[in-house]
């Protein structure tokens, strides 16, 4: 019996290592969940901590006369917590934001469908409608009593204080999974430029996203700062954009070319500043913004005169004349020519026979006479002499190698390094193309085109433009650029650095007084009067680029006053024939637009041409 | 503290059977709280009735057997015993609050220390192993071998050969039964190489040559061991075939998932795993020293659901860290050896059956609470004693408690 009454005592050891061992196997867990394993520190973080980005205010830009272009203005986005949404009238609902019943419906269905919308919950705020105007938020936020659950919340969208320079500017859009995958910036959801300066400039506009950790319950409801936000970041503002571009004379040029298709540039020669960059058909920016930024962009994009193509960068054109001063530069560096050569002409280049042809002036003539008259005899001449005297180069293609390498110190073939994205590099041939076009036989007969600016040779607007510019400094350009100042920054030494060709500068001004006697008249002829104003003295030169599918695009290339150059300028008109007909008053009226501020009563007339013409392809052709 | 020793004694059975009543009068006036039927409503109080019921009956269990003349060993009181303790627990079951009855099994660890024999706690064991390789491994297979039946059938083998050995010193027949068992293993080894072997059926087959021979020795000996240890073995991998049945019909849908869950064979964070999942999450980013009292952010928002109540310990774990939780471990255990130890220098039964009882429901709600906080055991809703929010809960533990040490003071005063 005391043996049975031990055993039981002894019975008691078995229960305490019972306890002793379940103790153990729980600290051992708790060892594990708490020390080793980490994954549940970070779903802890995840489940507790919800991030909010406070969104930095985008940059302003300026123009050049520090007048606001682009801003922001708050947007306001209709939202909706599910859970609080009780007694709607839906169709009044409706009727007040303008939408139908159906659109409501289905935004509905996508808000609570978790593959559309992850992260949803009834208990949190919901994108209802994005981006409403303040008169429509307006409407609604008087009537938002009768809705319980749909919340009003701002938000900021670009805004625009001028209907112009819409691909100049450039828009926003939403973000893409690859811009989000290759800057880790962005988040979805978030915006960013897709075009224009918008695009170029978007690291600098867009400033510094800061953050607020908030925490959540396990309804995603939000209860408050974590530690009091001690840990939260204040975004810093995007930095704000003075740009070179004078938003009068931007409009002012989009008004001129209304009804057109093509483009005008101008350039400040002394820094490389663009003036205006008009390309039209043009829109109004704030088409690209809003609720309806997408219908808007796709017929944008269907319109068949391609009012997203950003003429003065990527349209590509034969130059046609206005390619001859860097013709007249080679040939004096060169020493094919002096300033007193004379070439005969004959109604046409005389070595082949008159072919290219040129229009009746007195013969023969030098480079200013040239430049004037825009004589087609004079520059091939000079080709023929640079390429086929085997006593200055050995070969053709050695002595048209250094033809191109003239042609891209003056900015043609390559990109010149614009601010903005999506520039064009035109196209200048070195000796390989024409030895495998001609296969090895060649010589300036054979290419004489490409002396008055036609055959293979582009050039977009911009390269005349930046031409027009080195002409007028005499020898030097700055890359041109749009924007001339990022606050709290000093601009990119590219575009304050002086590029100087391979003509020396003292060429420069034979073809500044060729310019200006193709304005002002010379013994020769001059194809610019109708860019001669009394008081301003206008250098310019006309060009024609020849056109397969239609009528030739008109051409002209300018600078002013000729004593001490202010602005360059390139206008083109497409399918508008001669340089002079459209391109040349076109040129004039912005040359006093700018350097007169307004446009004098000898002009007004040619004003007044210039706004009624219609030039389009295909219909309602005048002329 | 000032009622006498004898008066729990004496009002044992009366305290007893009024509990036995509001527990059955709860079943049926107690409005549906989360599905169960467990709460009386008093105007502004709110009593759950089984929470005081553990003590009544550990009272009653005390009183029936100390009374003098009773022998555990007897069927008769044994099936008295069993009686008093279930009695509570299927009126606490109709209540539909599983968890609260299960914790009537804690008094088999008093029954145990009473003399009831180990083999009953010992089979309690068995069974949930194998019900827990059961489920594990249903439909695991290996080849021809179903991978659950297999171990089970193993597990067997060697538990009956240790049986013989301890109860009857009979190294003969471990040594046979060990040689036939291996010589089948070999021959389906090599065979297996041949064509397909279904080894859990070998194993099976050598259990029913086992049973055989043993049903064989407990005649010849004329000794009841080597029948029941067949008797045993047989049983066992019957439990183990109705596994699945028992499961899918017995088992109530939730109940079902939950056992899945902290098995690991259905993972579910957002559904039936969403308690245990945010629990260890909780836990488990509290690190080593915690987030400081009043600052974990799991616990705070809410991500635990009952975090008051049964998933206490989950804001000690995330606020306290690691070595909180263990120091509230280290005292529970503390708590319960002492209790044991207490209970075992009472000098008469009524004071060590009830100091035993209350130190096995305090073992039991640790182990079933920290281990469904811990993702350890299936979800069952029980408190954690003195932590969980609840006043029923609370002062039930306090009086389980405190007339325990009423008990065990007057024990110095004699």
């Amino acid at each position: 019996m005391s043996n049975k009454k031990e055993i039981l005592e002894n019975r008691r050891f078995v229960l305490i290592v019972a306890v002793i061992v379940i103790t153990v196997i729980f600290i051992v867990r708790l060892f594990y969940l708490q020390i080793i394993e980490s994954d549940y520190k970070a779903s802890a973080d995840s489940n507790a901590f919800l991030k909010r980005t406070i969104y930095p205010a985008r940059g302003i830009i300026y123009d050049r006369e520090g007048r606001v272009v682009v801003f922001n203005q708050p947007a306001y986005d209709v939202t909706v917590i599910m859970r609080e949404v009780e007694n709607l009238d839906t169709l009044d609902f409706c009727q007040i934001t303008g939408i139908t019943l159906d659109y409501f419906r289905k935004r509905m269905q996508d808000i609570k469908d978790r593959r559309l919308n992850p992260g949803y919950s009834s208990y949190t705020t919901q994108v209802f409608l994005s981006q409403l105007s303040a008169e429509e938020a307006g409407v609604l936020q008087e009537k938002l009593y009768k809705y319980p659950g749909f919340y009003i919340q701002n938000r900021t969208l670009r805004q625009y204080a001028y209907p112009n320079g819409a691909l100049l500017l450039g828009d926003l859009g939403e973000v893409s999974p690859s811009d989000i995958k290759n800057d880790s910036y962005y988040a979805r959801g978030d915006y960013s430029g897709r075009s224009g300066i918008e695009k170029f400039y978007e690291k600098e506009l867009r400033g510094e996203k800061g953050v607020e950790i908030l925490l959540r319950d396990a309804h995603g409801r939000i209860k408050g700062h974590y530690e009091h936000g001690a840990h939260d970041q204040l975004p810093v503002a995007g930095r704000n954009l003075t740009m070179g571009i004078d938003m009068e004379l931007q409009a002012y040029g989009e008004q001129l070319m209304q009804n057109k298709l093509g483009g005008i540039v101008m350039i400040e020669p002394s820094t490389g500043e663009v003036l205006c960059m008009v390309s039209s058909p043009s829109f109004d920016p704030k088409l690209l913004v809003g609720r309806f930024r997408g219908k808007h962009h796709q017929e944008l994009e269907k319109d068949p005169l391609k009012p997203l193509f950003n003429r003065p960068l990527m349209a590509q054109y034969p130059p046609g004349s206005t390619f001859k001063p860097t013709q007249g530069l080679i040939f004096l560096q060169e020493g094919v020519i002096t300033p007193e050569t004379r070439f005969s002409c004959a109604h046409g280049y005389t070595y082949r026979g008159g072919k290219p042809a040129c229009h009746g002036h007195p013969s023969p003539l030098p480079l200013t006479g040239a430049l004037s008259t825009s004589c087609n005899s004079f520059f091939p001449w000079g080709l023929h002499y640079m390429l086929d005297d085997r006593s200055r180069y050995s070969t053709v293609e050695e002595a048209f190698d250094k033809w191109k390498d003239y042609m891209v110190s003056f900015g043609y073939g390559y990109r010149l390094g614009i601010d903005l994205p999506g520039e064009k590099r035109g196209y200048i041939p070195n000796s390989k193309v024409y030895d495998k076009l001609y296969r090895g036989h060649w010589n300036s007969s054979t290419i004489i085109s490409i002396a008055i600016g036609q055959g293979e040779i582009l050039a977009t607007p911009l390269q005349i433009c930046n031409l027009a510019a080195t002409i007028a400094n005499g020898g030097y350009y700055y890359v041109p650029h749009v924007v001339k100042e990022v606050s709290g920054e000093t601009l990119d030494t590219l575009y304050t650095r002086r590029h100087y060709t391979m003509a020396d500068p003292k060429w420069y001004s034979y073809i500044a007084e060729g310019m200006r006697g193709a304005v002002v008249g010379s013994p020769y002829g001059a194809t610019c009067r109708g860019a001669n104003l009394s008081d301003i003295a206008v250098c310019g030169k006309t060009g024609t680029a020849e056109n397969p599918h239609g009528k030739d695009h008109s051409i002209f290339m300018g600078f002013a006053p000729y004593e001490a150059p202010r602005v360059a300028i390139a206008v083109f008109v497409e399918n508008a024939g001669f340089g002079a007909t459209y391109a040349v008053p076109i040129g004039r009226l912005m040359l006093e637009k700018y350097l007169r501020g307004y446009i004098s009563e000898e002009s007004k007339p040619i004003e007044e041409y210039i706004l009624n013409a219609i030039i389009m392809p295909g219909d309602g052709y005048e002329n | 503290m000032m009622l006498e020793y004898d008066l729990f004694d004496m009002f044992a059975f009366p305290l007893y059977g009024l509990i036995i009543a509001l527990l059955v009068v709860t079943i049926f006036v107690a409005p549906d709280v989360k599905g169960s039927h467990s709460w009386i409503v008093l105007g502004p109080i709110r009593l759950q009735p089984a929470e005081f019921a553990k003590f009544g009956t550990a009272l009653m269990v005390s009183h029936v057997m100390s009374s003098y003349g009773f022998q555990l060993t007897q069927p008769r009181n044994f099936i008295k015993v069993l009686f008093i303790i279930f009695l509570p627990m299927i009126c606490i079951l109709l209540q539909q609050e599983t968890g609260s009855a299960l914790v009537y099994l804690a008094f088999f660890l008093m029954l145990y220390r009473e003399g009831m024999s180990g083999y009953v706690l010992l089979s309690g064991v068995c069974a949930v192993v194998f019900f827990v390789i059961g489920m594990k491994y249903s439909g695991v297979t290996m080849g021809e071998t179903p991978l659950g039946e297999l171990l089970v059938a193993l597990m067997l083998i060697g538990i009956s050969l240790w049986l013989i050995w301890w109860e009857r010193r009979d190294k003969d027949a471990v040594r046979w039964i060990s040689i036939i068992a291996i010589t089948a293993f070999v021959i389906a080894y090599i065979a297996s190489f041949f064509f397909a072997v279904n080894f859990a059926l070998v194993a099976i087959g050598i259990l029913v040559v086992e049973a055989i021979i043993l049903i064989v020795l407990s005649v010849r000996h004329w000794v009841w061991h080597y029948a029941l240890i067949a008797f045993f073995a047989i049983v066992s991998m019957g439990f183990l075939f109705s596994v699945d049945y028992v499961f899918n019909n017995i088992l109530e849908p939730h109940q079902q998932i939950r056992i899945k869950v902290s098995l690991g064979l259905e993972d579910d964070p957002s559904g039936a795993g969403y308690n245990v999942n945010q629990s260890k999450i909780a836990i488990g980013s509290g690190g080593l020293w915690g987030k400081g009292f009043l600052n974990g952010t799991q616990t705070k928002l809410k991500y635990v659901p009952e975090q008051e109540t049964d998933f206490i310990f989950c804001t000690v774990g995330e606020e306290q860290g690691f070595v909180g939780a263990t120091l509230v471990l280290i005292l529970f255990a503390t708590l319960i050896i002492r209790l044991f130890v207490l209970a075992e220098r009472q000098d008469g039964t009524f004071g060590r059956v009830y100091g035993y009882s209350v130190a096995s429901i305090f073992l039991f709600h640790l182990v079933i609470n920290i281990g469904m906080v811990t993702g350890l055991t299936p979800v069952i809703g029980i408190p954690l004693p003195f932590f969980s929010y609840g006043g029923s809960s609370l002062l039930g533990f306090t009086i389980l408690l405190f007339i325990f040490l009423r008990i065990d003071a007057s024990r110095r005063q004699r």
